[in-house]
């Protein structure tokens, strides 16, 4: 989403390189949130299906069954952390600092790999324990759900992977620094996401 | 069933388009029961109403096209006019009002005609239970006992309570000439409410196509008297064939164009068997205090236990 | 190694099918002898294929509509054909496989891969123009997106050969489309297929919503925005709001076809129906995405016809953007028939009565435009009058099946066939045809020959009356939609004037392409050459460069204070000024990322519809890497010299005064126009 056209209407005189970079960031970025808006339907889209087989357990296991609260509790912590971590990357952003931006997503890298870590760990114990997703309708929306939310994470972690390569590469660059900002985006967006799932699918159905 | 069910003014509206139409022989214009009869009146009521936008707007069309050519210098010409607030608020105003009407109207009907509606009658209903198979329709008589394939008898102006769901995917209930369809789906129990006013021979058919046999997934609906009706059912009884598990499960395989069968006897509970069959929401056994004890009892998961626990249902 | 592909896969033993690959295969084999022979490969790669220019994007998105316009008619044709000859116990000529198959992709083809690309295309074409942009938001993306398109198309025609398509119907409804009761490769076609073009649309929706809401000329108001832009603009916030929905929906299907999940499965505890509100949650919205930039362009049509503003320029944004949020309440009313209780059913037919206000006000709102107008009758004008007689038909039965008492006899008969061909080809196809007509000038600055579109009108507009009145009349006889073969004998008789009328459809294209053909022989003819830019008189900023405009489309970002500013400065005397001094121009580059990412994704597809996973594995992260690659690479475009826009600018000019449009001593403006 780099390339584009600079249209506004101060073409005259210092048409700076810097000032193209700067209107192409904030396009980029305002082109990224209404990415988000479909992403955020696609799971709402999810979310009702879930909400509509929750109770479609076939004679197998509901959610009450099988969710361990705690160790749920223990992967939302990880990616809460995760979030703050990200927010203090973008804060050396702002400030210029290279070496403190790569430190911070490094540990958001870490944490939220350890996220990914614990939920395969959650989906491998279920799945050898008799309940994977052909079990029932529930446990299909629950991995359905929960792995979609698996898999953006997974896609934001090689995401946060290459970015780190580029700045280590090219530094903090304007274009990194819009990357950044998407990616950052990216990555709450996928915690208030969580949040809903945590609430919906972990809360609702334990309690 | 009330046969006044909008205003008596509009009731007079169908009398208007069936003397339009009445050369035409149509099943949906011309239909045998009084379900079909009041869909038939609703659809041209609502026809009439909405030609009165329609047809000035049509009007309008080849009359402003022509007056507003561009050869003819002597029409008025005002390239700027683009806003008139009498003309706005009329163009909102006439299909607002249009669509009020047509929306009582509609309120009204959709109640009215709700097929899961019972028809007021003073007759006792005929209960028939529909299943729709691949691709063919099994019909059971619960209160006579016996099962068809393909055919149906029912008495006329007795009602006849459907209920309907499906074995395989999903196909509509449609008998064109009674009036109302609905879908027959798997592990669902659809109703619909209909009455034959006179005796006759109808098509049905599944108005929802279902795959390789849904063009021959046809069967034949006959109203007639219910001393014929009564002398059918005894006859059917005489029929060799029993509907038992067995015989079913043959049944249920896929075929296409199947001849009419009659079966003397049917598995009581069959169709309540075929909708439970697929019952999504069955509870399971409460794993979880199993799985604390066992965790209590060793650390190590024990797959296969579980895995035993949660397959037995 | 090759998953479930085998030779037994190629549908020998169906003379039908082959000889319609051996003519498809003839034809590319033509094609491509043909542009080898010409030395035209490069000129093709790297003019058209790795373009990101909006305008080529465009006409890339009309061909592929046009191509797949042929192949879904040819499907249409053949479906009338077996009808009308499969009568009391004839079967036809068409086995009933392949005829499932035919109707499936009739319906795909027209709705995804004729309907959508047409859009798409025109949107292309003339957005970016009207808003006074030099291009879209993101021009790589747009590229990509058409290349995804591609994908699809390729996907679903390359089924005609290779296995099979679906015999699902284009609604797929699940259990019929799940694994049980489709266990073909058809299925995955459909799916696959749908879902490549599908992400391509989502891209498209953000893209073109980031570009009216951040790339207009300075000056322009969003509610001046030109009616087209407007229409499209509602289209996207649809495409937005619902593509995504598809998406979802299709891969729950294919995680139940593929991993055994149960979402959509009969048994333990799948449910189906869930699927047909998902579809429909998305399948509504997306007629309206079809139906609204065709209101647009009969809004433009119209008033630069007339020579007259359109009257209502703002109820008509209203009524658009009612239309559109209406939309998405009134899935529902796909399937009254499935039980959902009295005051559920009144609800959605009651919502979906609601829009046939606006829209009233809309066809209201074009009749006072030509009311004291001067109305020319131009092929554009002709398809409009066309469609507000014929939608105005269509809308009215759309509204009787809206009521769940009719509907309940009339749902899946003919008359609903009837119906949304009434709208889809009396609305949404006629609506494109007419767009086609009016902005192919700007396009490639010649105009198509008027006689052979009007015939092409008459032929379209009678067999349209002629192939759909008798199915409105067989609804009401009771015959269902989607059988392969008939036995009533009262039905037959409608059945044959159905076929004629699609006989008659059948000449109206071929009127179509001889006046491509025609048009093209005659490009440089005096009365048909408009390169200077303006051929219709119109209103709006496209109109002010030349045809084809240059390709960073404006010199000088144009001034726009109110909504039809061309013919403002036209009057003004300000239109075609020039400034003292050009400045030089950002421009992206090409890339052929869209190509090989696109190119890729095909073989992804095809993988997985085959069940290939080594393939499918590379493919996928074939796709990626290609991409991170061409995100490292960060192009950052490049700038267009002022020597070369003084250059495009001259000619223009000589143009304009051989038009007659400017006199030849028309001096340039010392001040800057943009600060004017």
């Amino acid at each position: 989403m780099s390339n584009l056209v600079t249209n506004v209407g101060h073409a005259h005189g210092d048409h700076g390189h810097d000032d193209h970079h700067h209107d192409s960031g904030e396009m980029t970025v305002y082109g990224f949130w209404l990415y988000l808006m479909t992403d955020c339907i696609l799971f709402a889209s999810i979310f009702a299906v879930y909400a509509v087989l929750v109770n479609n357990v076939a004679g197998g296991p509901s959610g009450h069954d099988i969710f361990e609260l705690p160790y749920v509790l223990g992967e939302t912590a990880l990616l809460l952390f995760s979030s703050i971590t990200y927010g203090f990357a973008m804060l050396a952003l702002y400030k210029g600092k290279k070496q403190a931006v790569l430190g911070w997503l490094f540990m958001t890298f870490l944490l939220g790999a350890g996220f990914i870590a614990m939920e395969i760990n959650e989906f491998h114990l279920l799945i050898s324990e008799g309940f994977g997703p052909s079990r029932s309708g529930f446990l299909s929306a629950f991995f359905t759900l929960v792995g979609t939310h698996g898999l953006h994470v997974s896609a934001g972690l090689i995401w946060m992977g290459i970015m780190m390569y580029q700045v280590n590469k090219h530094g903090l660059t304007s274009t990194n620094k819009t990357r950044l900002s998407c990616l950052s985006l990216f990555w709450h967006f996928l915690d208030v996401v969580w949040i809903c799932v945590f609430t919906v699918v972990y809360l609702m159905g334990t309690l | 069933m009330s046969k006044n069910r909008y205003p008596r003014l509009l009731g007079l509206v169908p009398l208007l388009g069936t003397l339009l139409l009445g050369g035409c022989n149509m099943t949906l214009l011309n239909p045998t029961g009084q379900v079909g009869l009041e869909q038939r009146n609703l659809i041209i009521t609502a026809t009439l109403l909405m030609l009165l936008v329609v047809v000035p707007v049509i009007v309008m069309t080849f009359l402003f096209a022509w007056k507003y050519r561009a050869s003819n210098k002597n029409a008025v010409y005002t390239p700027k006019w683009s806003h008139s607030t009498k003309i706005e608020v009329a163009v909102w105003t006439i299909p607002v009002l249009i669509i009020i009407a047509l929306g009582y109207i509609t309120y009204i009907s959709t109640h009215e005609l709700d097929p899961y509606r019972p028809i007021e009658s003073d007759v006792k209903p005929v209960t028939i239970e529909v299943v729709a198979l691949d691709w063919k329709w099994l019909f059971i008589y619960p209160e006579q006992g016996i099962a068809t394939v393909n055919k149906i008898v029912f008495p006329a102006h007795t009602p006849i309570n459907f209920k309907i769901t499906s074995d395989a995917v999903m196909n509509s209930f449609f008998i064109p000439g009674l009036g109302g369809q609905i879908y027959a789906m798997a592990g669902m129990q659809t109703k619909l409410h209909l009455i034959a006013d006179r005796n006759a021979e109808m098509d049905g058919i599944s108005a929802n196509y279902s795959g390789a046999g849904f063009t021959g997934m046809k069967f034949k609906a006959i109203s007639t008297t219910q001393e014929d009706f009564d002398a059918w059912v005894s006859e059917v009884k005489k029929s060799p064939k029993q509907l038992d598990q067995a015989e079913y499960a043959a049944l249920a395989k896929p075929s296409q164009n199947n001849p009419v069968e009659l079966y003397s006897s049917v598995t009581p509970n069959q169709f309540q068997i075929i909708v439970d069959k697929y019952e999504g929401m069955k509870p399971g056994k409460p794993l979880k205090h199993e799985k604390k004890e066992k965790e209590v009892a060793a650390t190590d998961i024990d797959a296969g236990s579980h895995s035993a626990a949660g397959a037995e249902e | 190694m090759f998953g479930k592909l085998s030779w037994e896969a190629v549908p020998f033993h169906e003379p039908i099918v082959m000889v319609t690959i051996a003519m498809i295969a003839l034809g590319g084999l033509a094609l491509f002898a043909a542009i080898t022979y010409f030395k035209k490969w490069t000129y093709l790669w790297t003019e058209w294929l790795t373009s990101v220019d909006h305008k080529k994007i465009g006409v890339m998105y009309i061909i592929v509509a046009m191509v797949m316009l042929l192949r879904g008619f040819a499907d249409a044709i053949m479906m009338r054909t077996q009808l009308a000859m499969a009568t009391e116990g004839s079967p036809g000529y068409l086995p009933p496989e392949h005829y499932d198959q035919i109707f499936t992709a009739h319906g795909v083809i027209m709705i995804i891969f004729m309907a959508m690309p047409f859009f798409t295309g025109l949107m292309n074409l003339a957005v970016p123009l009207q808003i006074g942009a030099r291009d879209v938001a993101f021009p790589f993306l747009n590229s990509l997106s058409f290349w995804l398109l591609v994908s699809g198309v390729v996907l679903i025609n390359l089924s005609l050969g290779i296995g099979e398509f679906a015999k699902t119907g284009w609604v797929a409804y699940p259990p019929l489309s799940g694994l049980q009761y489709s266990p073909g490769v058809g299925m995955d076609y459909y799916i696959w297929a749908l879902q490549l073009s599908g992400l391509g649309t989502t891209l498209t929706g953000v893209n073109f919503l980031a570009t009216v809401l951040k790339m207009r000329t300075p000056g322009m108001k969003l509610m001046d925005m030109p009616i087209f832009t407007w229409t499209c603009t509602w289209a996207n916030v649809l495409i937005v709001a619902s593509f995504p929905i598809l998406t979802a929906t299709l891969a729950l299907l294919t995680l139940d076809r593929y991993m055994d999940f149960h979402i959509f499965t009969n048994e333990l505890g799948g449910n189906p129906m869930m699927y047909v509100n998902l579809f429909w949650a998305w399948g509504h919205p997306e007629v309206y995405i079809l139906i609204l930039p065709a209101f647009g362009i009969f809004s433009e049509v119209i008033s630069a016809f007339t020579g007259k503003k359109l009257f209502g320029h703002h109820s008509m944004i209203y009524a658009s953007g009612a239309i559109s949020v209406l939309g998405f309440m009134v899935w529902l009313h796909h399937f009254f028939t499935m039980g959902s209780g009295a005051s559920v059913n009144a609800f959605f037919g009651l919502a979906t009565m609601l829009i046939s206000i606006p829209t009233g006000v809309k066809l209201f709102n074009w009749l006072f435009t030509i009311y004291q107008g001067r109305l020319r009758f131009t092929s554009q004008v002709m398809w409009t009058l066309g469609f507000m007689v014929t939608f105005a038909i269509g809308g009215m039965t759309g509204v009787l099946l809206a009521i769940p008492g009719a509907d309940f006899v009339l749902h899946n008969s003919l008359f609903v066939i009837a119906h949304f061909h009434n709208v889809i080809i009396g609305g949404a196809v006629f609506g494109y045809i007419a767009g086609f007509a009016f902005y192919f000038p700007k396009a490639f600055g010649f105009k198509l020959h008027e006689g052979w579109g009007k015939a092409a009108f008459w032929f379209w507009i009678s067999g349209f009356f002629v192939a759909f009145m008798p199915l409105y009349a067989l609804g009401f006889m009771g015959m269902t939609r989607r059988l392969n073969a008939t036995t009533n004998p009262e039905w037959v008789p409608y059945l044959y004037v159905a076929m004629f009328g699609a006989v008659m459809i059948a000449a109206g294209i071929a009127c179509q392409l001889i006046q491509l053909y025609v048009s093209v022989r005659d490009r440089n003819k005096p009365e048909n050459v408009c390169d200077h830019g303006d051929p219709w008189n119109a209103h709006t900023l496209e109109w002010s460069t030349s045809s084809p405009p240059p390709f960073y489309n404006f010199a000088v970002l144009p001034k726009a204070d109110c909504i039809d500013p061309f013919t403002e400065a036209k009057e003004n005397g300000t239109a075609y000024q020039r400034p003292a001094k050009y400045e030089p121009i950002h421009m992206p580059n090409n890339t052929a990322t869209g190509v090989v990412m696109g190119a890729l994704l095909t073989v992804f597809g095809f993988a997985m519809i085959w069940h290939i996973w080594w393939l499918a594995i590379a493919s996928l992260v074939g796709t990626v890497v290609y991409f991170v690659i061409h995100a490292a690479r960060d192009d950052q475009g490049y700038m267009v010299p002022v020597e070369t826009i003084e250059r495009i600018e001259a000619e223009q000019h000589k143009r304009l005064v051989a038009a007659g449009k400017i006199p030849a001593n028309a001096t340039r403006v010392e001040t800057s126009l943009e600060q004017a």
